[in-house]
């Protein structure tokens, strides 16, 4: 086979960290599991106060990032 | 019946984009009414001092106060605990149980549609009917609950206070969920049993895969889309959870099942910090919201794969 019948790769420019999905939404939902964790765990009254903003945090950014192309 | 000409020329002059929206228009309307318009003023009330039994009162923005007050508050703290222990125990149960049952009932052994019917039974029910009856079946002196446990147990039937001990009143809200809601559970799971193809256990059979490596391998992967499902609808579901610890235990002894729901009605509609309440309303609904968001990811992934 020759390099004449080779079908040629688009190599697309990557996009910076912070507009590509995967790892984006992987951090979003990482901060929502937090969160959520935050609000009923037993443990300490201060991860309690602060898991609205941890959860709301994830959720606003799972939104926005889960809009970002493949 | 033919369509009558006016009509019919006046659809005949619309666009389909506008005969579509014609016909999602009521059921948009009734959405935003019945669902977006109080999510908003809810969100709105949460920054306010409002009071509903004060209609007339003036009503001051509070900034973030209320949701500060809600997220100091050690007792609201206390009920979030008493909420995650309710739901996950209930969720772990019905999972289990309604996935065997499911299981079982997949076997499609003789009368297999008759008992189908009866294990269905509990989820038609009303929970009012089903809060009461279960109050007198865990009655001490007269409850059938209590006298099994104490023909079990050899414990006396006076002692085995299901709703008036604190440590056992959390176990019988999430016994009676458990008994109403797995019939559900188990319906969802059905659907995802008998959808697995026969010829797939028959090519496994034929590679002499034994019925433990057919279970694992084929009947729970394949099954797994559902019963997630399962799993977000009585998540969601149980997070509102009130009706039944109403009926049952009322929140108590002390506070022992005083779930998030109970706790948000009592701030509402017993100190009437209406304002109050919403800023904790909003604080669930923020919670579920983000947790089904990476819950349905999870599903679509099962699903592809």
């Amino acid at each position: 086979m020759t390099d004449l019948t080779r079908t040629p790769t688009k190599t697309s420019p990557k996009r910076p960290f912070f507009f590509r999905r995967g790892p984006m939404e992987t951090i979003a939902t990482v901060l929502i599991a937090t969160g959520f964790l935050m609000l009923f765990q037993p443990f300490a009254l201060v991860l309690y106060t602060y898991s609205l903003v941890t959860l709301l945090a994830g959720t606003v950014m799972f939104i926005i990032v889960s809009k970002f192309p493949e | 019946m033919a369509t009558p000409a006016p009509i019919a020329r006046r659809v005949r002059g619309l666009s389909d984009r506008a005969i579509a929206w014609a016909f999602i228009a009521p059921a948009i309307t009734l959405l935003l009414a019945i669902n977006i318009f109080p999510l908003l003023w809810a969100i709105y009330l949460s920054f306010t001092n409002y009071r509903a039994n004060r209609p007339n009162a003036a009503v001051e923005g509070v900034g973030l106060r209320n949701y500060e007050r809600v997220l100091t508050d050690p007792e609201i703290w206390q009920a979030m605990q008493t909420t995650a222990h309710f739901v996950f125990w209930t969720i772990v149960l019905q999972t289990v149980i309604g996935f065997a049952l499911a299981y079982l009932i997949d076997r499609k052994f003789r009368g297999h549609a008759f008992w189908t019917t009866i294990i269905l039974i509990p989820m038609m029910l009303s929970p009012a009917v089903v809060g009461n009856f279960w109050r007198f079946l865990y009655e001490p002196q007269i409850g059938l609950f209590a006298y099994a446990a104490s023909m079990v147990t050899g414990i006396p039937t006076s002692e085995i206070r299901m709703l008036g001990d604190v440590s056992l009143a959390p176990w019988a809200i999430i016994i009676v969920d458990t008994w109403m809601w797995t019939p559900y559970v188990m319906l969802i799971c059905l659907a995802g049993l008998r959808s697995i193809p026969d010829y797939i256990y028959e090519a496994a059979e034929v590679d002499r895969a034994s019925a433990w490596r057919q279970f694992w391998s084929i009947t729970v992967p394949m099954a797994l889309p559902f019963i997630m499902l399962a799993v977000l609808f009585r998540g969601i579901e149980n997070f509102k959870m009130f009706d039944m610890v109403t009926l049952l235990t009322g929140g108590g002894p002390g506070s022992v099942t005083e779930v998030a729901s109970i706790t948000l009605k009592r701030a509402a509609f017993e100190s009437w910090a209406t304002g109050r309440a919403s800023a904790f309303a909003i604080i669930l609904f923020v919670a579920v919201f983000g947790l089904a968001n990476i819950y349905v990811k999870a599903l679509n992934k099962v699903k592809q794969r």
